[in-house]
């Protein structure tokens, strides 16, 4: 059993919202007695613990209360009500740069935001190689940090502030930031911070990013703690949540929205079956079919159908037109029906995907119906069960071939 | 393994501590530097702004008023313009000091939602950056006095002016402390604390002689002297008075008020700081 890095019980937080914009002493004496507020619950009751030399998520939509419970932990709110202890030296990463000074030079600001951070001179004299070559950038170091260009303002900030090497480090939505190579050598410091068992506590709407980076994780809807555990499900559950929360009004939203076309064929719906029921999430490697409903308004000759799936991220992952297969079908005959799509075994890995459908004919230049984003499901995790990226491949690894 | 656990509990909080000490100093390294890096002319710029009001109160007091300057008791000096720049220095470092650390933390709003640090550091590392500057200003001023006719014996009560200025800034870092909270809470303490400032500068006897002040108590029987004693600004300006002026040591009982008054000052804006420092960001 690893030690707990992190304890955090019976947190509860709330915030004042002042109905009066301005607050002022004057309109306090002339109105007598302090503004008047509405409360406002951002954490309720959270009971959380995070394990030494973890890399934990924390997950939520904007609101849920997860930046504030990041801010508890970082002593930088308090709670109203319960506790939260942690072991050895915290350090948070809310936000590179934090008080540099602009008149200063690079290297000024490096003991500057270093002290801030909590680092001690000789510490920062140590580290000051490290950091200056991480950051990149070099002979600017002796500049007003004021001449930097917004790349390199970030760089040294986040440089600074990844050198701090505390045994917690908080970090939020600070991941995307500088180029690619910038990018990959953060993401090695991060690794370097793991094996150290340094604990990391994140906060991030990427919750692809999330799934590669962390091992446990926590989601937050409007302030409660809504399941702990280990990140691959957790993110399951939250992407799964996270759109079907909006529910089926969103899914009828877009589809109506979506219409274009001539109009002779209209597309209902989608039904995504598995084993002939109809169901919202897959699996990797399951057998699926998509099927389209539709109703024929005036009869249709030569008709085509296409169905298209979707990444969350808006890139078409497939897409398949009947004709494509030299499927022919006879002439639509006005009145409702429904085509399917069979797919043997879902080659998607985890993630959030939507359907889109269209219908044309042979030798018309123009659609006669398409709808996008019409449905959207989940994949979650299944067979086979590899790494990163959308697809699985049912890669295997051979051939090792060494001390030649 | 109890031994192990308390020495590394005990090295942590020298580190801690060690920390927040190099946090202040970094930080009133950065007010300092960045005070004057933006001007050509840097520094001089603190000593310019003094003089100029020095000349404005010279001409209107000792010229259009025709005040009397009082007679300096050991240095034998009887020249208004350096009657008035005794005074109104000091008076700088009383009046910037509180205005510039009543900012101290709704100036600092980036720094204070996105990092933890102990917040005593914010208003603490300003006042001790303005503390920096007066000194240099007091020189300036020592010196002058010294040239103007004063001689090399003001060289003598120069170590008296150091416990004057530690009372001074810890007086000043009290007041500053409270209304760095009252500002986090109250936007219009600005303004109001600017109109209190015009009210105590004349309160504190800067600009003309106390001898001013007996006659308009003996001819309107208000207890004016009284509220001159009682006016911590009156006491600490006129303790560097008495050095640099006088070329005397403050009277025991000037001592004992200015004490008193950093005593009070620290104390209230301690516990109003302890008391309010660890909810002031939600209210940023």
């Amino acid at each position: 059993m690893t030690s707990s890095a992190v304890v955090v019980s019976d947190v509860s937080k709330s915030f004042r919202i002042y109905r009066d914009r301005q607050r002022s002493l004057k309109a306090t004496v002339i109105k007598g007695g302090r503004a008047r507020y509405d409360e406002f619950w951002a954490l309720k009751d959270i009971d959380l613990e995070i394990h030494q030399g973890k890399t934990f998520g924390l997950l939520g939509n904007n609101g849920s209360g997860k930046s504030t419970l990041l801010k508890c932990m970082a002593q930088i709110l308090r709670p109203n009500k319960g506790s939260i202890t942690h072991v050895g030296r915290m350090a948070a990463m809310l936000e590179v740069g934090s008080g540099f000074h602009p008149e200063l030079s690079g290297r000024d600001n490096v003991y500057l935001n270093g002290a801030i951070l909590g680092m001690s001179k000789a510490e920062i004299d140590g580290k000051f190689d490290s950091i200056l070559d991480f950051s990149g950038v070099g002979d600017f170091i002796d500049q007003p940090v004021k001449n930097y260009s917004s790349g390199m303002y970030v760089r040294l900030g986040f440089a600074v502030s990844i050198h701090v090497e505390p045994d917690v480090l908080l970090v939020d939505e600070v991941l995307a930031v500088g180029d690619m190579s910038f990018q990959e050598k953060c993401t090695e410091k991060f690794a370097d911070l793991r094996r150290d068992g340094r604990t990391v506590v994140v906060v991030s709407h990427a919750i692809e990013q999330m799934r590669g980076f962390c091992d446990e994780a926590a989601w937050l809807r409007k302030g409660e703690l809504m399941g702990v555990g280990p990140a691959q499900d957790i993110i399951d559950e939250y992407a799964d949540q996270a759109h079907n929360t909006p529910g089926a009004d969103a899914t009828e939203e877009a589809h109506l929205k979506g219409h274009v076309g001539s109009g002779e064929v209209t597309i209902d719906r989608f039904e995504l079956l598995s084993d002939g029921h109809e169901v919202d999430h897959v699996r990797t490697g399951d057998a699926v079919a998509i099927r389209m409903h539709f109703t024929c308004h005036k009869a249709l000759e030569k008709p085509v159908f296409g169905f298209e799936i979707e990444h969350d991220s808006g890139f078409v992952v497939w897409g398949h037109t009947s004709t494509d297969g030299d499927w022919t079908f006879p002439t639509l005959t006005p009145g409702q029906g429904s085509v399917d799509v069979v797919i043997p075994s879902v080659p998607l890995r985890t993630g959030v995907f939507s359907i889109n459908g269209g219908i044309a004919a042979v030798g018309r230049a123009r659609g006669v119906e398409q709808v996008r984003r019409a449905l959207t499901f989940s994949v979650r995790r299944g067979e086979p069960c590899e790494t990163s990226g959308v697809a699985v491949m049912h890669s295997r690894f051979e051939n090792l071939v060494q001390g030649q | 393994m109890a031994w192990g656990r308390d020495s590394l509990l005990s090295l942590r909080d020298s580190l801690v501590k060690n920390s927040t000490l190099n946090l202040l100093v970094n930080l009133t390294l950065r007010e300092i530097k960045g005070q004057y890096k933006k001007s050509v002319l840097g520094r001089a710029w603190s000593l310019l702004n003094p003089l100029a009001n020095i000349a404005v109160y010279s001409l209107v007091f000792g010229i259009l008023v025709r005040a009397e300057p009082p007679l300096g008791t050991n240095s034998g000096l009887k020249s208004f313009s350096l009657w008035i720049a005794c005074g109104i220095i000091p008076w700088g470092f009383l009046a910037t000091g509180t205005s510039v650390g009543r900012g101290a933390l709704t100036d600092n709003v980036g720094l204070l939602t996105k990092v933890y640090f102990p917040r005593f550091v914010l208003p603490t590392s300003t006042i001790l950056a303005l503390a920096s500057t007066f000194v240099t200003e007091l020189a300036a001023l020592t010196l002058f006095m010294g040239l103007a006719g004063g001689g090399p014996r003001v060289l003598l009560r120069l170590p008296v002016l150091i416990p004057i200025v530690i009372l001074n800034t810890a007086f000043v870092l009290g007041v500053s402390l409270v209304l760095s909270i009252g500002m986090v809470y109250f936007g219009d303490i600005q303004h109001i604390w600017g109109i209190f400032l015009q009210l105590w500068l004349y309160a504190s006897g800067i600009v003309l002689p106390l001898a001013y002040v007996q006659q308009a108590q003996d001819k309107y029987h208000f207890p004016f002297i009284m509220i001159f004693q009682l006016n911590p600004g009156y006491q600490f300006v006129e303790a560097y008075r008495n050095v640099l002026y006088d070329f005397a040591v403050p009277p025991l009982s000037r001592w004992l008020v200015m004490l008193a008054w950093a005593v009070v000052a620290m104390g209230i804006g301690a516990l109003v700081f302890r008391k309010f420092s660890a909810q002031i960001v939600e209210e940023l």
